[in-house]
């Protein structure tokens, strides 16, 4: 499975949805399906996309929050796992693309290229629902299903160790940020 | 423990009238009281965390969501959230009010508090955040308050550093 093609078979449903991605490859990609106003996309901080989606979930539990984190990013900040399973909040869907590769870097191998489980992680932290998938069908499931199941879901996606040429997009970070931020607050009124 | 309940309980009354809704914490000694105060409170969303660094992610989800929060930790949290603090919210402009436990100062009688303590202010100045102490009863409430509203101004982090003075009861 490649990654943009799981971006895009899901991509109707982010619509309702407040989406938080890392950088790189996630967020270029998603981007080129499309920027929409509820997108945030963290361009740097590695690890900190989870703990970003949690602040939200946590701070307005009537929006659905999906995370979209990769296996390098949670690598770096695994102690999310369980602050997340702490306080479970049924509105956070968390989403790893797990490609096995530190692509934008040159494509070193992360850990899960020798063998280490994120969903087992994620299951052991105490995450209520945890599975992995590694084709498009599995993941558009996994993905309606933790939708609907109001529950937090941690969804680890297999796939191919390739991304876009590019990661620069000609969206500045701060226009999204404050774009996001205004959207969220329009969110409210409405 | 003569970890001050009464200074615990200005201070967080201080928090609660600036609107701050939601607390990330990792305990510490000097702490205690301010977090069990957190967790009593049905108004106040606390997150216990496994690493403070989570706490600035945390917060900068809260503010794009329109929650105010506050970081409650160690200095050695502080060190600990370094990379968090310049790459999310100096790079995007989020305001953080991290109230920082001052470890490792003048009567510090623990060994292993001594090098964080002499690193916090060096760091605190090097990264360019605004920083006040704590140290009296009387100025904590209005200090905390200013703090709060330079952070939400200049949509960046700020700094009180909680002293043994305040924290401590001998």
């Amino acid at each position: 499975m490649l990654r943009i093609e799981a971006l895009q078979a899901i991509y109707p449903q982010l619509e309702e949805c407040v989406v938080v991605t890392i950088m790189g490859a996630v967020s270029a990609e998603l981007q080129s399906l499309g920027h929409r106003p509820n997108f945030f996309y963290l361009l740097h901080a590695m690890g900190l996309a989870s703990s970003m989606g949690l602040g939200i979930a946590l701070s307005r539990p009537e929006l659905p929050v999906v995370v979209f984190d990769g296996d390098g990013s949670i690598l770096m900040n695994l102690g999310s796992l369980t602050t997340m399973a702490r306080y479970r909040p049924k509105n956070l869907l968390h989403v790893v693309f797990d490609n096995e590769s530190l692509l934008s870097v040159g494509g070193f191998p992360p850990a899960t290229a020798t063998g280490s489980d994120i969903a087992g992680m994620a299951a052991a932290a105490g995450i209520p629902h945890t599975v992995t998938v590694h084709t498009l069908e599995a993941f558009t499931d996994a993905f309606s299903t933790a939708r609907t199941a109001g529950e937090l879901t941690t969804i680890v996606a297999k796939v191919e160790a390739k991304g876009p040429p590019l990661f620069l997009t000609d969206l500045p970070m701060l226009e999204n940020r404050f774009q996001f931020q205004r959207h969220l607050r329009d969110m409210r009124a409405n | 423990m003569p970890v001050s309940v009464k200074h615990s309980q200005l201070i967080y009354d201080a928090l609660k009238s600036c609107d701050v809704r939601l607390v990330s914490a990792l305990p510490e000694t000097w702490l205690v009281h301010l977090i069990r105060m957190a967790e009593d409170d049905p108004e106040m969303v606390l997150v216990r965390l496994a690493k403070e660094e989570e706490g600035v992610g945390i917060s900068a989800g809260a503010h794009l969501a329109g929650v105010k929060s506050a970081m409650l930790m160690q200095n050695h949290g502080f060190l600990a959230s370094i990379n968090g603090i310049v790459s999310l919210a100096h790079l995007y402009h989020i305001p953080l009010l991290m109230l920082i436990s001052y470890r490792g100062e003048f009567g510090e009688r623990d060994p292993w508090q001594t090098q964080g303590g002499m690193s916090t202010e060096p760091l605190l100045r090097s990264l360019g955040i605004p920083y006040d102490r704590l140290d009296d009863p009387s100025h904590v409430a209005a200090r905390i308050n200013k703090a709060q509203t330079l952070a939400e101004a200049s949509l960046s982090p700020v700094a009180l550093l909680l002293g043994r003075d305040l924290m401590w009861e001998e």
